[in-house]
């Protein structure tokens, strides 16, 4: 707890500072080690402790990390050839992300809705028109990176973004061309 | 004065503070021009355009280039904390930061200790660190959209990637979710909920809604809630108390979304061009 929350009336007082962090969970120590390696290396401020009682999966130790930065630290542990088994909020180590599509049919436009996020292309065209919702500041980015650009040609969002509105445009972007392909 | 406080969508860009003027093109602050796309040069540009036709002063804008590594994000943070103490603002707007409990609570304490204490109004990132930080009662207004107020009304969700499937797929209940938010202690006192209609709420409960006109295609353009949030800060600065802001702020939204005739493909940009005769058109109807 720090000074601030000591300073503030006991009912106003912050939440567990768990909150904007997450878990990584690994197969084994030495896999743990190793994220820890690459992820400090690029500035990321992780740490290693012991595993919440809730999680059954993995080793006896895991790497916390910025939840917010769930996009960027996946892809750089894919790049470095290791990735976690799961990667999971701290304070609910049990809750999974988002796994509901809602779409909306406009005729000549589909829009695919994941969690916050919402992506719109011209059917006919297959060209990404439109990106909407979010609130982490690489959002104006990915969609300025992404409208205007064909379905089929646009980067993952979860590759070049950084944090978890780019991880759920990315689970839209994937509904979105699956569903084209039908 | 109202300072809107976020982020470019420019890798590097520097600290950029300053009078934000919109006249129809680029955004100008402090005489360097800002493209506006969506973000937070979208609510700044429809800020802009509500404040000066209402004879007000143009908003204060205090930017930095991030594109969700943080860096611009904690170098406003850190701006912040040095200056507010001494700045003159009536009316705090937090948009896309990135979202970081610890930093967001140094800026909130600051903010507590300025006097006379700003309204504070919070939307996208900033809002979802207020959240986490079990602070969200502290803010005047929070303005979510149809997801971000299911994150909202799930206590135990730290991002909206994390928000239930039950609560997502209840689109038809805002009501509901509203009060589950404020039990939980998730919400602003008030909420300005943006969808296919606009709701807004006090304390849990609906004070009022707006559901016209209708332009189906909004949904899909990116930037709207942006805009929506920009004149409704531009209003609570005016004078208007946060429910009588919110309601008209939506007309206003809905009336420039109108007057554009959008398609899905529309751009926010065409949007807030319209902004000016929407106000006009929301300041006739209010009798002024």
């Amino acid at each position: 707890m720090s000074l601030l929350d000591l300073l503030r009336p006991k009912g106003r007082r912050k939440q567990a500072p768990s909150t904007d962090r997450g878990i990584l969970v690994f197969a084994n120590t030495s896999e743990v080690i190793r994220a820890e390696t690459v992820l400090k290396a690029g500035g990321w401020p992780v740490t290693v402790m012991g595993p919440p009682p809730e999680l059954q999966r993995g080793c006896d130790l895991v790497v916390v990390y910025p939840l917010i930065e769930t996009a960027r630290i996946l892809s750089v542990l894919e790049e470095a050839g290791n990735p976690p088994l799961e990667a999971a909020p701290l304070s609910g180590p049990l809750l999974k992300p988002v796994d509901l599509y809602q779409t909306k049919d406009f005729g000549r436009h589909l829009m695919v809705r994941a969690a916050n996020m919402k992506i719109t292309v011209d059917k006919k065209t297959r060209v990404i028109v439109n990106v909407s919702g979010g609130g982490c500041p690489d959002v104006p980015w990915l969609a300025r990176e992404l409208t205007g650009r064909p379905l089929d040609e646009a980067a993952s969002p979860r590759d070049q973004g950084h944090t978890l509105c780019a991880y759920a445009l990315d689970l839209a972007l994937k509904e979105m061309r699956r569903l084209c392909s039908r | 004065m109202l300072a809107v406080i976020g982020t470019l969508p420019e890798p590097g860009a520097p600290l950029l503070t300053g009078p934000a003027a919109w006249d129809g093109g680029p955004l100008s602050v402090a005489g360097t021009a800002v493209d506006v796309a969506r973000g937070t040069p979208a609510l700044l540009a429809a800020a802009s355009a509500t404040a000066l036709a209402l004879g007000r002063s143009a908003p204060h804008a205090v930017l930095a280039g991030d594109i969700g590594r943080g860096d611009g994000s904690r170098a406003v943070y850190a701006h912040l904390v040095e200056t507010l103490p001494a700045s003159p603002f009536s009316v705090l707007a937090f948009h896309y930061l990135q979202p970081d409990v610890d930093w967001h609570n140094k800026v909130l304490f600051t903010v507590q200790a300025m006097r006379p204490k700003p309204l504070l109004l919070a939307d996208a990132g900033f809002m979802y660190a207020a959240k986490m930080s079990g602070q969200a009662p502290e803010y005047d207004l929070f303005t979510p959209d149809a997801g971000e107020l299911a994150f909202l009304a799930d206590e135990t969700a730290p991002h909206p990637f994390y928000a239930r499937g039950f609560l997502l797929s209840q689109e038809n209940r805002v009501p509901e979710l509203i009060r589950r938010a404020h039990v939980h202690d998730n919400a602003a006192r008030h909420l300005l909920v943006k969808g296919v209609t606009d709701h807004v709420a006090r304390g849990g409960e609906i004070l009022g809604s707006v559901d016209a006109p209708s332009e189906s295609a909004l949904e899909a353009m990116g930037g709207t809630g942006d805009t929506l949030t920009g004149v409704t800060a531009a209003l609570i600065e005016a004078g208007w108390d946060i429910p009588r802001a919110c309601l008209a702020g939506a007309r206003v939204n809905r009336v420039a979304g109108a007057l554009l005739r959008p398609t899905p493909a529309s751009q926010v940009r065409e949007l807030i061009a319209h902004i000016p005769e929407a106000l006009e058109t929301v300041l006739r109807e209010e009798g002024l």
